[in-house]
């Protein structure tokens, strides 16, 4: 065998390890999530079985319509939690977005005093566990009198969110060239124009993955929801979630088929927007 | 169309001086290099112009109103940036049609002023594409043609050739001044590059460390240098600039070698001054190989030893060592010749520079 056929076959073996290697890697990634749509489906027995049934043996859906059933059949206000899981989750990324876009903006073309320290400072807030805030959280929300309301899971979720909108949307800003800005106004525009026409769009990419980062981040959230809400009218989908666990069992086919609701308006969002998410959209803008 | 003028222009940020009250006026229709190494303060100059940098301290008139405090929008210029900064979002046509868009011109208006601008620079067939589709020099095309549209006052170009490669350049060149003759405006040119300030402008001003050392047509910054430093900075190869110690009629250089004071500076300096000798590459060549220089007679013949040569075809760089350095000329007609080869050489004395040592300053009266 010569040493170019050699080369090759060693190329392809390679190949052949990268591959398998990369399946192991996404079954690992992917099972969890699998898992859990297969447990929505069948019956709790199969589900707790040991050793683990792999090939479900009956599938139902009674899971699903059980949850939709109203109470007392079974059923959670799922239809409550989800309006409020939207509302808090939507309304505390538009804020969150919106003060990340103009704070990113500061931070990527102004120099001010103390611009290092503030963005540190900002960055360290996220070194916090959000559920090491609970408690605090709790008290003065009582205090306050907005403890299980919208309006608190929404002001929290943006303190939450608002360093790191600003964090990204100042990267995706300062890849835009300062130029392209100048150059809008000499062409006519006034700053707050220039921003409109040309910086937005071209930094568009970026606040949209911060707005999906933001969204998810809310969607999801559960250790601070399960503090700062406790009635039908603010508890969201992840604390909706407990609904399922009595004092002695836990209905896991109820849960997962829960978690697959609650997965898949998170996913649909990510799929919609992510064509948006391509980059490279300055190239060309400058340079030869 | 409009003049321009500066006046006691400054430029500080914190107790840094970029640029330091600089007066020019510039006529209208004139094209004018600001030209300088890096740091000189010329770009900051063009972009406080533009109104994209806030002065500091004096005034910017432009078609004899003073526009200080105006935003760019204002000027009524246009500018061309060094990085084109085209929009990426928007096709040729849009990026073209961008800034009647925003003054709200009506669409048949922005259409014909779109196509005149892209007739001229021939991007007819480009119009729909996007930036990033577009090469280099076609770039270079749409950022000239977007400020054609605008039909401002007054051009301002920033180092627009500097990302080209250098055939695009010298033809990038030939269009930039054709299209000056067409468009017939103020023109504004900041470069590095001495080549592209000669062929284009009308007036160069040559910058440093944000003083303006002198303002003159090309054949006067080139034939009458006011200082030290734009005799270095004009030409090519540079001027070859060694000091020296006026003797009676002669010049002593550093290791003891001499030669005669040129006598249109006989009246000017006295024995003991230290002077700064100059004299152009073209103004040294081996006997027998120069340029003509109308048959002055002020030629001093010298024999010495060649370290290097450079053929460039019709010519050749030949370093001559002097005075323990290179001395460079040009040799026209050349022969074949060889490193360490004595040879003749004759120095035109009559094209002569002399700078004070001190202050760079010419000795010419």
């Amino acid at each position: 065998m010569d040493e170019n056929s050699s080369a090759r076959l060693k190329r392809r073996l390679v190949g052949v390890v990268y591959r398998i290697g990369l399946f192991l890697a996404m079954l690992t990634i992917c099972l969890p999530g699998l898992w859990i749509v297969l447990s929505s489906l069948r019956p709790t027995v199969e589900i707790m079985a040991k050793p683990p049934v792999w090939i479900p043996q009956e599938i139902s859906f009674d899971a699903y319509v059980a949850m939709f059933s109203g109470i007392g059949k079974g059923g959670i206000p799922v239809i409550e939690y989800f309006r409020n899981s939207l509302i808090i989750s939507v309304t505390s990324t538009v804020i969150a977005v919106a003060i990340g876009m103009a704070g990113g903006y500061a931070f990527a073309r102004y120099r001010f005093r103390g611009k290092s320290s503030v963005f540190l400072g900002l960055m360290l807030t996220r070194t916090v566990p959000g559920i090491a805030l609970s408690l605090p959280l709790f008290f003065l929300y009582v205090r306050l009198g907005i403890i299980d309301t919208h309006f608190g899971l929404i002001l929290a979720y943006v303190a939450l969110n608002v360093p790191f909108t600003i964090w990204l949307i100042d990267g995706f800003f300062r890849q835009v060239p300062k130029d392209l800005a100048e150059a809008a106004q000499i062409d006519g525009c006034t700053r707050w124009q220039a921003f409109w026409q040309v910086e937005f769009p071209l930094a568009g990419p970026g606040i949209a993955s911060a707005a999906i980062f933001a969204f998810l981040t809310c969607w999801n959230e559960f250790a601070l929801a399960s503090q700062l809400t406790r009635s039908v009218s603010a508890k969201t989908l992840p604390v909706g979630l407990l609904d399922y666990t009595a004092e002695f069992t836990i209905d896991w086919r109820g849960m997962c088929a829960l978690a697959v609701v609650m997965i898949i308006p998170a996913l649909t969002l990510t799929f919609i927007v992510q064509k948006h998410l391509v980059g490279g959209l300055t190239s060309g803008a400058v340079k030869g | 169309m409009a003049t321009v003028s500066l006046t006691k222009l400054t430029k500080r940020y914190g107790n840094v001086g970029i640029v330091h009250g600089i007066d020019l006026d510039i006529a209208d229709r004139e094209f004018i290099a600001l030209v300088g190494p890096s740091g000189c303060g010329k770009s900051t100059t063009l972009r406080m112009i533009a109104g994209l940098e806030e002065i500091s301290a004096g005034s910017i008139e432009i078609g004899g109103r003073v526009v200080n405090d105006l935003p760019p929008r204002s000027r009524n210029i246009s500018m061309v940036f060094q990085s084109y900064a085209l929009y990426p979002h928007m096709t040729v046509r849009e990026n073209l049609g961008f800034s009647l868009k925003i003054a709200g011109a009506a669409k048949e208006d922005m259409d014909r002023r779109v196509a005149e601008a892209s007739a001229i620079l021939g991007l007819d067939t480009l119009l729909d594409r996007r930036p990033s589709q577009l090469s280099g020099g076609q770039r270079q095309r749409v950022a000239m043609g977007r400020a054609i549209v605008r039909d401002p006052d007054v051009f301002l170009f920033d180092e627009p050739l500097s990302n080209l490669d250098a055939k695009l350049r010298t033809q990038m060149r030939t269009e930039i001044k054709k299209l000056h003759a067409k468009v017939q405006s103020t023109v504004i040119y900041v470069t590095h590059d001495q080549v592209e300030a000669m062929t284009l402008a009308d007036r160069i001003v040559i910058m440093r460390d944000g003083y303006i050392e002198q303002v003159g047509t090309p054949d006067e910054v080139f034939r009458r240098p006011a200082t030290r430093f734009v005799a270095g900075f004009i030409g090519s190869p540079p001027m070859n600039l060694h000091e020296a110690t006026i003797d009676g009629g002669q010049m002593i250089f550093g290791s003891g070698e001499k030669l005669p004071l040129p006598g249109q500076f006989k009246t000017n300096v006295a024995t003991g001054d230290k002077v700064v000798f100059g004299l152009r590459p073209d103004d040294i060549y081996p006997t027998g190989h120069g340029i003509s220089s109308g048959g002055v007679a002020d030629v001093h013949q010298i024999e010495l030893p060649i370290t290097v040569t450079e053929p460039l075809g019709n010519e050749t760089l030949v370093f001559v060592e002097f005075n323990g350095t290179d001395w460079v000329s040009r040799m026209l007609n050349p022969r074949p010749l060889k490193s360490g080869e004595r040879i003749a050489m004759s120095f035109d004395m009559s094209q002569a520079h002399l700078f004070a040592a001190d202050t760079g300053k010419t000795l010419r009266s």
